[in-house]
């Protein structure tokens, strides 16, 4: 952000501010159109690691291997019509669905899929996606709100409370890393665990398992997949907030919803296990676009993971997962947090070993 | 007139204009959304201003955590517009003479208030600024130079607000703990530490007697 913003005050570019824009414009719609299209491509991998956990077949119709379903999916919600319910407050209802689509994709503004590869290489990366994925909750209660009916006010309070209370111990796992990694920026992140010449032994997990697999269950619990999709527990809780919404104001909960889960595949990448740097340290396997594809495969792998914990969990009843989030996670995080800290005062050695990426 | 003058405006007019819809706004809903769309514009305007952190820092706590809060309690609350409109015209010379007052008390705040230049604060505060920092890439980070400055000359202060915090913590929830007898509880330990042999019993049934 620093960046930028030196670049507009004190250097009004350039090439003229006109160039700067369209190039970042450029540069923003090329991540999104990546981004979708991943995703597209996501929900059908989605559907089929599920569907192959329960020996179904999965979507093979549209296209090769079924390929095509997303799209064929898109279409059909598209073209269906919108309905607003009579007393819904209009405006707020149309907002939420864009405001949870546009914060799930904004977050990707800083996530560095590459040296050098990022929109904004900011300062206070991590704490901008964390503002952000704070910010998810509002889709959520404006729109189980505007609807003005029960079931969805009741869906999105309980979802609400759900991600208020996972944030906290996201934000505690946070800070450890923060500790560890002596930086706020997600570029450095990812650099620090390249320390003593690289390798997945010098990667975040190792340090930090317990708050690795907090990380897990809390972005679970954020991103509402099962099992704590209580808010939208189709068979049971009538689907939450998402009630009254149909076409493509539903399509856009859905597409943010996913784009949430990517993100929190990613930051689990770059925070714990080392963003695009490969897990051997041997030169071949950094050359050219491989840091990107490293990246990507750690991406689909937490993505793989969490399909399977769709598939093979079952969902918690709501006040065991309040339980877990604030008598368990909590404390155990913030145990984690004074404890990192302390061991980084008392080894000035490891925590030397730590940093010395920096030099 | 360069991006950062256009984005000041933008930010400084829409803060502006939200406030103006948090009091105006006949909904009280919409006024806690148009009230976080002026915390956002501020944030915006910390940006602007080199404060990245703090930026970021009011988005977090008052967006994503106090304002939520802000929100649950106005949805749940059952307001009645027309009772609450009778009263106004009752209170609103109070209202008048209060508002008033505080407009006479800003005008002499203001009239008398000198601004320092930017030399006479740079000679007053020997530390970075956060203007500073943005000037030079190679000073300390916005995080770092808070922290220099909250841990050391304003320990005091920090660790003392620090404890109000935590008083006003134990307080709330003191306030709200009830312990209600007679209610169903689960104790996860006692269900998870729950051994075979308690849960059931193996009865031997001879064919055709059938239990007694």
């Amino acid at each position: 952000m620093e960046e930028i913003w030196t670049n507009l005050v004190t250097r009004p570019t350039d090439l003229g501010w006109g160039w700067w824009l369209a190039s970042t414009a450029a540069g923003a719609l090329a991540i999104l159109v990546t981004l979708l299209l991943a995703q597209a491509f996501l929900m059908y991998f989605d559907r089929k690691v599920w569907a192959a956990v329960q020996m179904r077949k999965g979507p093979n119709v549209v296209g090769p291997f079924g390929l095509l379903q997303s799209f064929a999916d898109l279409l059909k919600f598209v073209f269906k019509e919108i309905l607003i319910p009579a007393g819904a407050n209009k405006v707020v209802f149309i907002l939420a669905p864009v405001i949870t689509f546009v914060l799930a994709l904004v977050g990707w503004a800083v996530i560095p899929v590459g040296p050098g590869l990022v929109g904004a290489d900011i300062n206070v990366g991590i704490l901008y996606l964390f503002a952000i994925s704070s910010l998810g909750v509002y889709g959520v209660i404006m729109g189980g709100w505007a609807s003005n009916s029960k079931y969805p006010f009741l869906g999105s309070l309980r979802s609400a409370a759900q991600m208020v209370s996972y944030e906290v111990s996201i934000g505690f796992v946070i800070i450890s890393v923060i500790l560890v990694s002596s930086s706020l920026n997600l570029s450095d992140i990812v650099n620090s665990q390249a320390r003593g010449g690289g390798g997945f032994w010098n990667w975040n997990f190792i340090p930090l398992l317990p708050m690795f697999f907090l990380f897990f269950i809390s972005a679970l619990a954020e991103t509402n997949r099962p099992p704590f999709d209580l808010p939208e527990a189709e068979s049971e809780l009538v689907a939450g907030y998402q009630v009254e919404y149909s076409s493509t104001l539903f399509l856009l909960f859905m597409i943010g919803e996913l784009a949430n889960i990517v993100l929190m595949c990613a930051m689990m990448t770059v925070l714990f296990f080392g963003g695009w740097h490969s897990p051997i340290p041997w030169e071949p396997l950094m050359w050219g676009p491989m840091p990107v594809l490293w990246f990507m495969l750690k991406v689909v792998f937490f993505f793989f993971l969490f399909a399977m914990v769709k598939a093979i969990v079952p969902r918690y009843r709501y006040d065991q997962l309040m339980r877990i989030g604030w008598k368990i996670f909590l404390p155990v995080s913030l145990i984690w947090v004074v404890l990192v800290a302390g061991l980084l005062i008392l080894f000035p050695g490891a925590a030397d070993y730590l940093q010395s990426w920096r030099s | 007139m360069s991006i950062a003058a256009f984005a000041f405006y933008l930010f400084a007019f829409a803060a502006i204009a939200s406030g103006l819809m948090v009091v105006a706004s006949r909904n009280p809903v919409h006024s806690v959304l148009f009230l976080i769309s002026a915390f956002i514009s501020a944030a915006g305007l910390f940006v602007l201003m080199g404060a990245e952190y703090l930026a970021m820092l009011l988005v977090v706590v008052y967006v994503g955590a106090v304002a939520v809060l802000f929100l649950f309690v106005v949805m749940m609350l059952d307001v009645d517009f027309v009772e609450m409109k009778q009263g106004f015209l009752q209170y609103l010379p109070y209202g008048l003479v209060m508002a008033g007052v505080i407009v006479v008390e800003l005008i002499m705040v203001v009239g008398v208030w000198a601004f320092p230049s930017d030399a006479e604060l740079a000679r007053a505060h020997p530390s970075p600024t956060a203007a500073q920092t943005v000037a030079d890439p190679n000073g300390p980070t916005n995080i770092e130079a808070l922290g220099l400055i909250l841990y050391t000359d304003y320990v005091h202060y920090f660790q003392i607000a620090g404890m109000v915090l935590l008083v006003a913590m134990i307080g709330a929830i003191i306030l709200t703990f009830r312990t209600r007898e007679g209610i169903k509880k689960q104790d996860p330990a006692k269900q998870v530490g729950r051994k075979r042999e308690e849960g059931y019993e193996l009865v031997d049934i001879k064919p055709g007697q059938g239990l007694s």
